[in-house]
């Protein structure tokens, strides 16, 4: 093999351009459950023995597989094998380019260009004098002069951006003190002074890159898991042609396809129905819990689940007009009350920034007109500013950020706006809708069972991981003993098998086509009802809030009936049934307008605007794409009994971002009258710069390690 | 003093030698899976 140690050079060999093609990743799929080696080399191995698949590897952090194959190849197959394996997998668009933003190069170069430099201050600092400290000034100057001009223009494009504007944010501070620093050293230097400040410029940069990198580190993470809920959702659909179903890519299907919808899948465009009848559970677009009847040539919107099936479909719109992605963007286009949040991190720059920039000027003028020395004013008012010390300020609040956040996402909820912490902090009153947020479609226990029967029931309901198994099992609860099981296997998909007291006993569908659920023992077979029943852990959730002493509402369009007797049984204060989409917005923004912080949880279109609206809002990982881009913090899982996690934590990484806040206050506080006395030397900048940051850093990890 | 000579010298050529390696492993992309590499050294090998 030859070395190419440019790209340039690289074309030379004549193996290059294949090798690079095949290397290329053709295909992503998202792993939502990976989470150990097992899992990677479960997944690798399952994939590399997929024939048309040349390489596959397991990124653990983002939860994805890269796998090159032909370009265009069918996934399918793969994701049926990953499934028999036991590892839930889907088709995932390549994730966006994300290089060119990269913060960790100037990280690095800035953080060995401090070391190097510090090296040489401290020679400076311990007593060099003449010719020896003016040329350990010069080669500071040689490295820090290129290392700050490329690593601290995050900073100076920010800077820059604001100030065209007529704005002044933390960036603008941060750029000056690091300019002057530079400028001012370089003078010193040039006439031999006694002090030089390009540590001090140096782990200005790195300090607050620090801040960024984490920052920015988090924010992709959150945004990349994100985009992969949206992989959950059906991308292909089954497209007839003649009498042949075609896989499509959702994309591709037009107006005028038909299309072969099974029991339980997603409608994925207008259509209306070519089959005789059919079910459809509507809850996402109305929040009203019970199925609706239609028949052949009425319409079916995208969105909708079909619960009966197989049906065919002719779809009338698709892309963007589709009646979901219409109003979806009509939402989108309006404006709730986040928009007027100005977070702490602002508000601190807006009182920060004039006032060093005032007394800096003010420590300058005094110095000018007291002793006439225009280079002992203008040394002793950089001094002051670089002293002030924006860098325990930059930190204060990413630092929390990231570990709250960190410790969130390892808690299954992803934040998605960057105030999102702060604004969760102030929560006073949750809104929670209905249909899908706090209940689901769940089994219903028959009668005529025996309590040995029941026990059954429930043991082989708590042997599947399925989400309707875990809330039967609850259901069931301590009334039926468990009984002893053997044989227990898990039918992918179809349900839960096992041996008791000879007989074979079995829960699931009763065919693969045929979406209904039984419980059969031996030969005797009893069909399971399904029927609205609250989530698993709903009810816990609701009872930690008010515990919190937050109140607890619900907003749905089902009848008033159905939304009082839910609300009884999971303990929330008041009720607002029967209302529409825009009477949810209404009833949020009335009690916004009381003063009230509002939570909104919510999950489907008619809940979209008011998750906008409100002050901050949840949406389970479930929700449809909209109601998700409408929300602050995603629940990945469903489970709503994390609201409480999640607003505890908020609370105490507010606590902290204020506390880090006060933290660079004293440091200032103390280090400006120094500073403005003309008794700060480079020595003193780098103490407390480094003692500052480091307190902020550690006083964010106290109560938020995960 | 005359020390200084070679031992500025020799730091800078240290340091220098310290970034040029940190910007490999960021070239390498060895910063993408920190979680994934952590998981793997547990994998028995295999040829690949």
């Amino acid at each position: 093999m030859s070395v190419a140690a440019c790209p340039g050079c690289a074309s030379g060999d004549p193996g290059f351009a294949e090798r690079a093609v095949a290397d290329v990743p053709t295909h992503h799929l998202v792993l939502p459950a990976i989470h150990c080696a097992g899992c990677i080399s479960g997944v690798e191995k399952t994939l590399r023995a997929q024939p048309g698949i040349r390489a596959a590897r397991v990124n653990l952090t983002q939860k994805r597989a890269a796998i090159t194959a032909q370009p265009g190849a069918d996934p399918s197959p793969w994701i049926l094998a990953l499934s028999r394996a036991g590892f839930e997998a889907f088709e995932a668009h390549e994730p966006a380019a994300r290089k060119s933003d990269d913060l960790l190069l100037p990280l690095g170069v800035a953080g060995f260009a401090m070391m190097n430099v510090m090296l040489l201050s401290v020679a400076v600092w311990s007593g060099a004098v003449d010719t020896t400290r003016d040329f350990l000034h010069w080669v500071s100057a040689a490295i820090a002069l290129p290392a700050t001009a490329y690593a601290a223009q995050p900073f100076f494009r920010h800077a820059w951006g604001a100030l065209k504007v007529g704005r002044v944010n933390m960036d603008v501070p941060i750029s000056l003190a690091i300019l002057l620093a530079c400028g001012m050293s370089i003078y010193e230097v040039i006439h031999s002074g006694p002090h030089a400040w390009f540590d001090a410029a140096l782990s200005l940069t790195f300090f607050l890159l620090v801040g960024r990198v984490l920052d920015q580190r988090l924010r992709r993470r959150a945004r990349s898991a994100a985009d992969d809920l949206a992989a959950l959702e059906p991308h292909r659909a089954q497209r007839l042609v003649g009498r042949d179903k075609l896989s499509t890519p959702i994309e591709d299907i037009k107006v005028g396809d038909r299309l072969w919808i099974a029991a339980g899948d997603r409608i994925p465009v207008d259509a209306h129905l070519v089959s005789a009848t059919a079910k459809m559970d509507r809850s996402f677009l109305t929040g009203e819990s019970d199925p609706v009847l239609r028949q052949e040539g009425e319409a079916l919107f995208a969105g909708e689940v079909a619960l009966t099936g197989p049906m065919e479909i002719k779809a009338t719109a698709v892309g963007e007009e589709t009646t979901l992605r219409r109003i979806a963007q009509l939402i989108a286009t309006s404006e709730g009350a986040r928009g007027q949040y100005r977070s702490i991190a602002d508000r601190a720059a807006e009182l920060y920034t004039p006032m060093v920039h005032i007394v800096s000027f003010a420590a300058f003028l005094g110095w000018w007109l007291l002793s006439g020395d225009l280079r002992m004013a203008i040394n002793v008012a950089i001094a002051t500013l670089i002293i002030t010390c924006p860098c325990a300020l930059g930190l204060a609040v990413p630092a929390v950020a990231v570990a709250a956040t960190s410790k969130l996402y390892r808690e299954g909820l992803l934040l998605t706006s960057d105030t999102a912490l702060e604004r969760l902090a102030q929560v006073e009153t949750v809104i929670f809708d209905k249909t899908g947020t706090l209940t689901t479609r769940a089994l219903d226990v028959p009668h005529g069972l025996t309590r040995a029967e029941e026990g059954v029931l429930r043991s082989l309901a708590e042997a599947s991981r399925h989400p309707i198994c875990i809330a039967l099992a609850a259901r069931l609860g301590d009334g039926a003993p468990a009984a002893s099981l053997s044989d227990l296997a898990e039918e992918a998909g179809d349900g839960v098998r096992a041996r008791w007291e000879g007989q074979i006993v079995r829960l699931g569908r009763r065919a693969p086509e045929d979406p209904t659920t039984v419980f059969s023992i031996g030969s005797r077979s009893i069909t399971l009802d399904a029927q609205e029943a609250p989530l698993a852990r709903a009810k816990e959730a609701v009872a930690a809030l008010s515990q919190m002493g937050l109140r607890t509402a619900m907003l749905t369009g089902d009848t008033e009936a159905n939304a009082h007797a839910m609300a009884r049984d999971l303990g929330i204060g008041s009720v607002w049934s029967e209302v529409q989409a825009e009477g949810k917005v209404e009833i949020v923004k009335a009690l916004s307008a009381e003063g009230t912080k509002v939570l909104m949880v919510g999950d489907g279109l008619n809940d979209t605007a008011a998750l906008a609206a409100a002050d901050i809002s949840i949406a389970p990982g479930s929700a449809l794409d909209a109601s998700r881009s409408a929300a602050d913090i995603i629940i990945v899982s469903g489970d709503m009994s994390r609201i409480s996690v999640a607003i505890k934590t908020a609370r105490i990484a507010r606590r902290r971002m204020e506390e880090n806040i006060a933290i660079s206050t004293i440091y200032n506080v103390i280090a400006v009258p120094i500073a403005v006395i003309g008794l700060a030397s480079p020595l003193a900048a780098a103490i407390a710069m480094s003692t500052s940051s480091i307190t902020v850093v550690l006083n964010a990890l106290r109560g938020l390690r995960p | 003093m005359n020390i200084l000579v070679i031992l500025v010298p020799c730091s800078l050529i240290l340091g220098l030698g310290a970034l040029v390696g940190f910007i490999w492993t960021l070239k390498s992309n060895q910063y993408d899976d920190m979680e994934g590499d952590a998981a793997r050294i547990l994998l028995e090998d295999e040829e690949e």
